[in-house]
């Protein structure tokens, strides 16, 4: 086990170098940079050239290439984010201010979409071809077919509509005010967490189905054990392998990717930050962004394949 | 019969009340103002930033030498600020402004001459590795100076018609000598001004919280306890927002559409100001590209718009209105409709303006079905529509036009290095003054900013001729020599159509006047709420 945990560790550094690389090279094949983006949004028809070379100076846009790639990477290694090229503050201060709001909202949806998702896809799995089933897969299935942002602007037009109200739109961290930063962060939530459910729901129900035709399962069945702990001790640990696949990358992937529900709830997380960072060509920004995604996601994997070979030791032995 | 005479009296009262502009009417004090705002500045410095993200939020904090008077809906008749009074010499060539005694700053010391001089000073001329974006607009000014503590002395290199409305900027921030002289770099980052708010809390990407500013100059002022703005990019949220009474007012413009959904949802909960406004976007012809070095063609592509037609529709749908020339339409220096009608693609006759542009095209040897690429911003609004009935309106002539749309933030930066033909290109000002507005068109190697790489010295002459002027008569027949060379003889660039300004806006929100800039009016001071 020692084994394979130190061979997963070793493969999050070169994949970690290639995101790096490929998203220094990225960012600087789009047309444009910061000092553009600053000076030329609004027209910028009295701004100087010398002015907008003073700038480049200042941001060291002035070097090649392979010296701010240099240059970056020792900060990487020191843990030194760097400061954004669009305020000039900290990156570690720009994402703080983000990130309590983005981690609160991908967890409250990961909940949201477990709690949906598992007794939802057992329950189908159970009652299958009943209507039971039915109403769980149409329910599924609309799921997937809205987009979680489109659910978001129903929700906020219902609210105004029919009850004259709209959440706050400024956060207010779960320990100042619960009432307030509850009424902001459950609808995004619900909308994600919904969206999210559909797929593992689905997955839930078909790695059930499987399991429960288990030749294991039958002999447990045949030895009159009650239904409740056939599921709950033998089929649920097998059928659950995949569903916490999902469940860990859309948690991995809600940290930083919703993009367009933060713009529709008007929420200062990550993903809008992310988007003004590729914007503003805040490059800096942009980049500490990238890395801490792809960290996280490699996290988030290895963390899953850790639990895989727990629960299934076959997997460890291969 | 008295009870008769109370209700009279207070009929009358009301009606009186309904009937006065909102400055005229009592003021309440108190209250919150909120209000949502579409972008976040870089930094909080108004001498280096030129985004409205900057002036919304943050022109409360701060006071400039004179003003825009807050209530002229022109938005162009100065107005004392912490200048109570200016004077220039007869020759033009120095101005002298009194200032207010008791200004105070944020922390209690007293405004004075030399933290104007410091001000001015780091915008016209900043030290080395010091930035200021409006460094170009005062190059008349040879020097500022402060013979005692409330004058302030402007010599200028040349006379101008135009220094006074350059004194107007918003962005032109008084700030506190001693700290620029420790810190040229201080008011990136800090707050402190003397304006009617002090600054509580901006939560980066989330908002700004302003108070109420005891010590003000103006005494009663401001109205309001105090205002917070909202940080918003989605159109669709500030619109919710002001729905669902979260926000009193967004000071940038709604759409048409937005407008009609909020008056439809909440009646006279919802008050209406709109104006037109001093944005615009033009077509610019890269003369150095085959055929548009060829006069003819960019006349034909001017004649080819039918833009009283256009403006019907596309105000329907989009914040575009007014058909207009070099100055925002009802403004000082504007041409009378009549007398633009003459230009060429102003003409109210569609069809005959559409055959001149067939012959035009046919003589210049440019074939039917000529094919070229218009570069277009990538933004919805207005640049989408306007690009799409362009494309529509030129095929009419036998073009065949392709649309190349291009990231707005990039935009700009494509465009300068010269690849694109034919173009879109934007100019908004903080306040309708010739001087800003033409500055555009000058040659280009006099302006980089001018897309289309020709050069013109006739009409850099008139342009300067124009800027000297002081007769209002003289100035005004100089501007109408310089659009029609512009935009009927020699058709460097091409006018679409003047943006319009919506602001809905809660009709709680009084003291408030919609101007032709949304960089205007932003102090807050004379603002208050009915409740």
């Amino acid at each position: 086990m020692a084994f394979y945990i130190l061979k997963r560790l070793l493969a999050i550094i070169p994949t970690l170098f290639g995101v790096a690389v490929l998203i220094f090279l990225l960012l600087r094949v789009v047309p444009g940079d910061v000092v553009e983006a600053r000076y030329m949004g609004e027209g910028g028809q009295f701004q100087s050239q010398e002015l907008m070379q003073l700038e480049r100076k200042k941001l060291g846009l002035d070097q090649p290439l392979w010296k701010q790639f240099t240059t970056w990477m020792a900060g990487l290694a020191r843990l030194d984010f760097g400061i954004s090229m669009w305020t000039g503050a900290p990156i570690t201060e720009e994402i703080k201010l983000r990130f309590a709001l983005s981690l609160q909202l991908a967890l409250m949806a990961s909940t949201i979409a477990t709690l949906l998702a598992i007794p939802l896809g057992i329950l189908a799995a159970i009652k299958q071809d009943t209507w039971v089933d039915y109403a769980v897969r149409v329910f599924s299935i609309a799921g997937l077919a809205m987009p979680s942002f489109w659910l978001g602007i129903l929700m906020i037009l219902g609210m105004l509509i029919i009850f004259k109200w709209l959440p706050p739109m400024v956060f207010t961290p779960l320990w100042v005010n619960p009432w307030e930063n509850l009424a902001q962060l459950i609808w995004p939530a619900l909308a994600v967490g919904y969206r999210y459910s559909a797929v593992s729901t689905r997955m839930m129900r078909s790695a059930m189905l499987e399991v429960l035709r288990e030749d294991y399962i039958r002999t447990a069945r045949a030895k009159g054990l009650w239904l409740k702990l056939i599921l709950s001790r033998h089929a649920l640990k097998n059928a659950i392998l995949p569903v916490l696949t999902i469940i860990s990358l859309e948690f991995a992937f809600l940290l930083g990717g919703l993009v367009v529900t933060e713009q529709v709830f008007n929420l200062n997380g990550l993903g809008m930050l992310f988007v003004e960072g590729i914007a503003r060509r805040d490059y800096t920004l942009t980049q500490a962004l990238v890395m801490l995604v792809a960290t996280f996601f490699l996290t988030v994997n290895f963390v899953v394949d850790i639990a895989y070979a727990w629960l299934d030791p076959r997997i460890r032995y291969r | 019969m008295k009870r008769l005479a109370n209700i009279l009296a207070l009929v009358s009262g009301a009606v009186l009340a309904a009937g006065l502009p909102a400055h005229a009417q009592q003021p309440r004090s108190g209250g919150e103002l909120v209000f949502p705002v579409p972008s976040e500045p870089p930094s909080y410095d108004g001498h280096r930033e030129e985004t409205f993200g900057l002036i919304h939020p943050f022109a409360p904090f701060y006071n400039t030498l004179l003003r825009v008077d807050p209530f002229d809906k022109g938005g162009t008749k100065p107005a004392p600020s912490i200048a109570e009074s200016w004077t220039a010499s007869p020759d033009g060539l120095v101005y002298t402004f009194k200032l207010r005694k008791g200004v105070k700053f944020h922390d209690g010391s007293e405004m004075t001459s030399k933290d104007v001089k410091a001000s001015y000073d780091k915008i016209i001329f900043p030290p080395q590795g010091v930035g200021s974006t409006r460094k170009g607009q005062y190059a008349i000014v040879e020097s500022v100076e402060a013979p005692d503590a409330y004058t302030v002395r402007f010599k200028l290199k040349s006379p101008s018609g135009s220094f006074i409305a350059s004194l107007l900027s918003p962005y032109n921030f008084i700030y506190k000598a001693d700290i620029l002289a420790k810190d040229m770099h201080w008011y990136e980052t800090n707050i402190m001004g003397t304006g009617p708010f002090t600054f509580v809390e901006h939560v980066k990407g989330s908002h700004v919280v302003g108070k109420k500013f005891a010590g003000y100059w103006d005494k009663g002022m401001p109205y309001l306890d105090g205002f917070r703005a909202i940080f918003m990019r989605d159109s669709a949220a500030q619109v919710a927002a002001v729905r669902g009474e979260r926000a009193h007012i967004q000071f940038r413009s709604f759409t048409p559409k937005d407008r009609d959904n909020l008056k439809a949802a909440l009646g006279d909960k919802i008050t209406v100001q709109e104006s037109p406004w001093d944005c615009i976007l033009m077509v610019g012809f890269n003369h150095e590209k085959k055929p548009f070095g060829d006069k003819r063609v960019r006349r034909a592509l001017t004649l080819a718009l039918d833009r009283h037609t256009g403006s019907k529709a596309l105000s329907q749908i989009a914040i575009v209105k007014a058909v207009a020339g070099v100055q925002v339409p009802g403004t000082p220096f504007a041409t009378p409709p009549e007398e633009l009608n003459k230009l060429a693609g102003y003409w109210t006759d569609a069809a005959k303006s559409r055959a001149e542009a067939k012959r035009l095209l046919k003589e210049a040897g440019v074939p039917e079905g000529f094919s070229f690429t218009f570069s277009n911003r990538g933004l919805p609004m207005p640049y989408e529509p306007l690009g799409v009935w362009m494309i529509d309106q030129w095929r009419q002539i036998g073009l065949n036009v392709k649309q190349n749309v291009i990231e707005a933030r990039a935009y700009f930066g494509v465009i300068r290095k010269g690849d694109a033909e034919v173009f879109m290109d934007f100019q908004c000002g903080y306040i309708v003054e010739p001087d800003l507005d033409m500055y555009k068109f000058l040659s280009s190697d006099r302006n980089p900013a001018n897309y289309g790489r020709y050069k013109d010295p006739v009409l850099d002459d008139l342009y300067d001729k124009q800027s000297r002027a002081t007769n209002l008569e003289e100035r005004k027949k100089l501007i109408r020599t310089f659009e029609k060379r512009l935009l009927d003889e020699e058709v460097h660039y091409m006018m679409t159509l003047q943006w319009h300004r919506i602001v809905p806006h809660s009709s709680k929100v009084k003291g408030w006047t919609i101007t032709p800039s949304h960089y205007l009016n932003n102090t807050l001071d004379t603002v208050w709420l009915t409740q």
